[in-house]
This record gives structure tokens, C-alpha cells and sequence, in this order.
């Protein structure tokens, strides 16, 4: 498969054999009851990575990074740091710190005295004390707010001093739950460019939870899909996105058309697909798929292109009718109903002011993409 | 709604307030009577209040009632504070149903109830009463609305609190001294303040437990009734409605004017 690299910068050691895992998740089990929270996962997290965990709300997200910060015991497997076994540690002698979804500011504490707490619990002389808070304050641009109470803070400015806190120990890794699920969508955008910022700067490892998959999506170096207690697939999120590994990925992150059909032939470099419906489906790529062996071929609608007339070189085109223009400005969405009765979503980047071959409901139309544009999904 | 002032509405605040003032109004008033009937108004005068500083058995009372609530207050304030803990952290242990009845069973129990099966049991383990059986009883009776209080505090409690400053390097019991226990410090004081009140003036439960030399100031007002209501005892009563009146005042407008500056700094806030 062809290498899809990673866009921001030149860290992966997740593809170095020779790099020494920092976190490692060996087999976990985690059981409340009779219900399977996290089920046998092993997840391997590097040094300096801005790692993300995403997934719905119950995925065991959160319960693995409680499990790394202490609040949970495993009930099967071992969780690792830097090599060393966690089990039995109680979180308060953790070299991890933990920024809460709620902040979990203390109320009774001016801001000054909720970043200086940590510092003071590890017996930190009161100048040197001083010193970090000032530094931390700096870090986190809330100088003039030092002798204030959470509650004479706005949103945005809890989450810092919650962020500062929890930075203030240097700790080996950083672990932060929903860290901008409270703020409104401006603020969150600003927000994930100044924590990357911090990541680079304090060069620490951060692991967080999210459901929001473009905020793991904007931040984080990988990114661990979970559903139901598993990871579905780790990848950059550019790997995620363009080479999911299954459906349900495939359909977690972004928008996807998804053909139901058969492999009708396989090559080295060619597959040929008949859709359940009769289309026809021609990939450069069939991943694991065997010739007889029902898959899904997946496709972002950003990868189709929608014309008025048959395009003369094109390997893979399917007619339709427009069903449905979406006009939001930067791209014009399509929904057009394929003759075989699938709908194909596809959005075209409104490039000029003035669309050359303008589409509008119920005008014939053909979808058309490169044998390159989709996956072959085998489960 | 309608809010000019009809006759109707006028009628029914006078009678209303009346009602409920009048008895305390009548007592304050004759408690500066010159005359020693209480019912025969004989000009103004503040003897009673002098007297009352002298009289020995009434300013006994006063002492021996103020240090049972003092100290059953704050030993039922201690132990409510812990049984609503256990209640409200400890959801998982057997016969937890139980115990959470147990607990605010008193709160519904007859005080005579109370007052007799203490007495009882006082009587059986033969311990004298007196200044220590009273209080234990006080204790016992208190503690429920302590534990009461204080859990209602505890169940909005954000619990992330203290995994913070576990997270932070904090062990269990710093966390509880330096986090947990500041933040439901208010609910603890209402609690105790409420556990001293009832102290303050139960009569029931005093009478039952209580034995030579320690007379409350309830039990000591009510036998001197019994002899004929002296203006003294107004004067004493009137007294303690003024200490009760300025503690509620005070409370409210602290309580008021944290609420009013809360908002006003929340308010900054959002304007950044």
C-alpha cells in the first residue's frame, strides 16, 4: 500500500520497529458488573505523541484513561509506563496528570493556589513554588487573574488555569478528558492550535479523550478508534481517513458512500467489483479482499466528481439523477440517485464563483472517480 | 397578579401576622412592665432585666444549657458529617438500607419516645443522670439532622474534586482535610447550627435525661411557670428572642451578600 505519511511533521515512531513503547496497554480487561468496559485491548502509545482516543460516548474511553491515571484497576492484563508495571500504584504517586472534563477547579483555592497544589503535595520548596506557578500563569496568558476564584473566571479561562495545573508537575504524560467539550465551537478551534503548541513546547506525551473526531482529528498525531470496549483501528488520522480498516471506521470519521458487492476478479494491482445493485467497480487496490468474497467499497464524496456527460477517460462511471444540491458556500454537496437505485453523496469544491457544468434537481448526471479514490472493505 | 392593596389583602396580612406575632409582641412588651402581674400593665421599667442577671438558678440554666449545646452540637456534628459520608461514598455495603434508616429514624421519632427509651437505657447501664446523660441524649437526637444536612451538600458534590487532587500527589486524608472538607464546610456549620438550636431549646428530651444540678434553661422556664409566670421570665425569653433574631439577620444578609457579589463576579467574567 502506498505510504499516506504524515502531513505535520516528521514523528513517527509508531513505524520504527526499534522504538521503545512509552504507554503500553497489555490485554486489558476492564468489568463493572457484568458489563465489559474495555475488552482485551492492547494499545501502544510513544514518547512526545499527542495520542487520541475516539469513539461514541460508552466506548471505554474514558475508562482506559482512568485506568492510566488510577482511579480504575484493570481486571485482567497490565498497563505500562516507561517499562514499568502500574498495577497497585494509587493514582496521587502517578507521574501521570489528569485535566478533568469538568475542570474539577478548587472552588475554596484562588487560581494561584490551584496550580501551586500538586507542586506543594510533592514538598516543593516555596520559592521554587512561586516560580512555576509565574512560569505556568505565563504559559497560559492569565497573569492578571492569579489572586481570582474559579468562579470569577469565564469558561475559557477555567480551562487554562485547569490546564496549567495540570501541567505544573511536569509530568511523564498528560491526560486530558474531553478537554474542550465545554467550550463554544470558536473558542475550541483557538483552543486545540494552543494546546499542539503546548504538546511541542513542554515536548510531554498527551493522551486524550474525545468524541469530537475533528478536534482528535486537528491535535493528535494517531488516533485510536473505539467501539464497544475495542480499538477498531489505530492510525494517523490521515491513515484513518483515507485507508480505514472497516465500516465501522470507515463510517465514524467523515462521510462515506458505501457499495455493497463481490469481488468478480482479482489481479495483483486490479479488482474488479460488482455491486449488489450491478454496478460495476473497477479499484487498483483490493486489500485483502479474494476474488468471490463479499465486501464493501467505500468512497469519500469528495473523491467523486459529478458531470452533466459521461467523462471520456473515466474508468469508473455510474449514472444517475440528481436528487438532491446542497449549496454551503466553500463546496456544493450532491445527492444523486444512481439508476440502480443507490444514492451517491458527493461534494465538489466550489472553486470559482461560477460553476461551469451547473447541476440541478432532476437533471441526468454521471458520478465518476479514479480506480485509486476508495478502499475495499473486507469486514 | 394583582398588587394593589385591597381591603381583603390588607385584612389578611394584619391578621396573618397577628397571628403569629402577637403571643412574642405580648411578652416583649411585658417584659418591661414595672408591675409584677404580668397581666396589669403598671408603666415601663428594665428591673426584670437586672433581676435577672441575679437570679442564680435562672443564670445557672442559662450556663448548663449552653455548654450541652455547645457540646452535643459539635460531637453530633462529627458524627452525622461522618454518617452522611459513609451514605452517600459508600453505596455498595451490605445493609446499607438499613443504616440509612436507622440513621434519620429519629428524625420522625416522638421526642417522648426518645426522651424515655434514653432514660431507660440510662437507668439500666446505670449511669447517673445528670450533665452527661443529657447531653448524650442531645447528641442522639441531633445527629440525624446533622447527618441530614450535611448529605444533602455531599450529593452534588463533584467527586472530580477529589480525583484531582489525588491526581495531583494528595493521599486520601490530605485530599478529605484540604479539599473535601472546606468545600462542605458551610452545610457543616448550617448543621451544627441546627443541631445547637434543637439543643437550645428541647424541653422533651431534657426532662427525661437530665437529673440534680443540671437544670436547662427550657426545663428551668417551664417549672417556674408552673409557679406562676414571673415578668423575670419574660425578660429572659425576650432575651433570647433578640439573640436568636440577631443570628438569623446577620446569617441572611451574609448569606445575601455572597450570593449578590457571586453573581456580580460571575458577570465580570462573562464579559472577560
Amino acid at each position: 500500500m502506498k505510504s499516506l505519511g504524515s502531513i505535520r511533521r516528521d514523528f513517527a515512531p509508531w513505524n520504527d520497529p526499534s522504538a521503545k513503547p512509552y504507554i503500553q496497554f497489555d490485554k486489558v480487561t476492564k468489568k463493572f458488573g457484568d458489563f465489559t468496559a474495555v475488552n482485551n485491548l492492547s494499545l501502544t502509545i510513544f514518547e512526545r505523541e499527542f495520542f487520541a482516543l475516539l469513539g461514541a460516548s460508552g466506548c471505554g474511553k474514558s475508562t482506559l484513561l482512568r485506568m492510566l491515571a488510577g482511579f480504575e484497576e484493570p481486571s485482567a492484563g497490565r498497563i505500562l509506563l516507561d517499562g514499568q508495571d502500574l498495577r497497585g500504584i494509587p493514582p496521587y504517586k502517578r507521574p501521570v496528570n489528569m485535566m478533568f472534563q469538568s475542570y474539577a477547579l478548587f472552588p475554596h483555592m484562588t487560581v494561584e493556589k490551584n496550580i501551586a497544589f500538586g507542586l506543594k503535595q510533592e514538598g516543593m520548596p516555596g520559592s521554587d513554588i512561586d516560580k512555576r506557578v509565574a512560569e505556568m500563569l505565563k504559559l497560559v496568558k492569565l497573569e492578571q487573574f492569579a489572586k481570582r476564584k474559579p468562579h470569577q473566571l469565564s469558561g475559557g479561562q477555567r480551562q487554562r488555569v485547569a490546564l496549567a495545573r495540570s501541567v505544573a508537575k511536569r509530568p511523564k504524560v498528560l491526560l486530558l478528558d474531553e478537554p474542550l467539550g465545554a467550550l463554544d465551537k470558536k473558542l475550541r478551534e483557538e483552543t486545540q492550535f494552543e494546546l499542539m503548541d503546548l504538546q511541542q513546547e513542554l515536548g510531554l506525551t498527551f493522551v486524550v479523550v474525545t468524541h469530537d473526531q475533528e478536534e482528535a482529528m486537528t491535535m493528535a498525531d494517531r488516533i485510536a478508534i473505539m467501539d464497544k470496549g475495542e480499538v477498531m483501528q489505530v492510525a494517523t488520522p490521515a491513515e484513518i481517513y483515507e485507508a480505514p480498516t472497516s465500516r465501522f471506521v470507515a463510517h465514524f470519521v467523515g462521510n462515506v458512500n458505501m457499495f455493497e458487492g463481490r469481488v468478480a476478479e482479482r489481479t495483483a494491482d486490479t479488482t474488479r467489483i460488482t455491486g449488489a445493485t450491478g454496478a460495476q467497480i473497477v479499484v487498483d487496490n483490493g486489500g485483502a479482499a479474494t476474488a468471490g468474497s463479499d465486501i464493501v467499497f467505500a468512497i469519500r464524496p469528495e473523491k467523486i466528481k459529478v458531470s452533466s456527460k459521461k467523462p471520456a477517460d473515466a474508468v469508473n462511471a455510474l449514472e444517475g439523477e440528481v436528487y438532491d444540491v446542497a449549496y454551503l458556500g466553500d463546496m456544493t454537496v450532491y445527492h444523486i440517485k444512481l439508476d440502480d437505485g443507490q444514492m451517491v453523496r458527493a461534494s465538489a469544491m466550489n472553486a470559482s464563483r461560477v460553476t461551469e457544468d451547473p447541476l440541478t434537481w432532476n437533471d441526468r448526471a454521471w458520478v465518476s472517480f479514479r480506480p485509486d479514490a476508495g478502499v475495499v472493505l473486507t469486514r | 397578579m394583582n398588587s394593589t392593596w385591597s381591603r381583603f389583602n390588607i385584612t389578611s396580612i394584619v391578621l396573618g401576622f397577628a397571628f403569629l406575632y402577637l403571643p412574642i409582641v405580648l411578652l416583649i412588651v411585658f417584659s418591661f412592665n414595672e408591675s409584677k402581674l404580668v397581666t396589669v400593665w403598671g408603666g415601663f421599667s428594665t428591673k426584670w432585666y437586672v433581676s435577672l442577671f441575679h437570679n442564680q438558678g435562672l443564670m445557672d440554666a442559662t450556663w448548663v444549657t449552653a455548654r450541652v449545646g455547645v457540646i452535643s452540637a459539635t460531637v453530633a456534628t462529627v458524627l452525622g458529617t461522618l454518617a452522611a459520608i459513609t451514605l452517600t461514598r459508600y453505596t455498595r455495603f451490605r445493609g446499607r438500607v438499613l443504616f440509612s434508616g436507622m440513621v434519620f429514624a429519629p428524625l420522625v421519632m416522638p421526642e417522648v419516645i426518645t426522651g424515655l427509651s434514653l432514660l431507660l437505657l440510662f437507668v439500666a447501664v446505670g449511669l447517673d443522670r445528670g450533665f452527661l446523660t443529657v447531653t448524650l441524649a442531645h447528641i442522639t437526637f441531633t445527629m440525624c439532622f446533622v447527618a441530614v444536612v450535611v448529605q444533602s451538600r455531599l450529593v452534588s458534590f463533584d467527586r472530580s474534586l477529589e480525583e484531582a487532587a489525588m491526581d495531583l500527589g494528595a493521599p486520601p486524608v490530605k485530599t478529605f482535610f484540604q479539599i473535601t472538607l472546606p468545600v462542605i464546610l458551610p452545610a457543616i456549620i448550617s448543621g451544627w447550627m441546627l443541631a445547637f438550636t434543637l439543643s437550645l431549646d428541647d424541653l422533651v428530651i431534657a426532662s427525661f435525661t437530665s437529673g440534680p444540678g443540671a437544670t436547662t434553661l427550657p426545663m428551668k422556664i417551664y417549672s417556674q411557670v408552673r409557679l406562676g409566670v414571673t415578668p423575670e421570665i419574660n425578660a429572659a425569653c425576650t432575651i433570647l428572642i433578640a439573640v436568636v433574631a440577631v443570628g438569623v439577620i446577620i446569617a441572611s444578609i451574609a448569606n445575601k451578600r455572597r450570593e449578590v457579589q457571586r453573581q456580580l463576579d460571575e458577570q465580570a467574567a462573562q464579559r472577560g
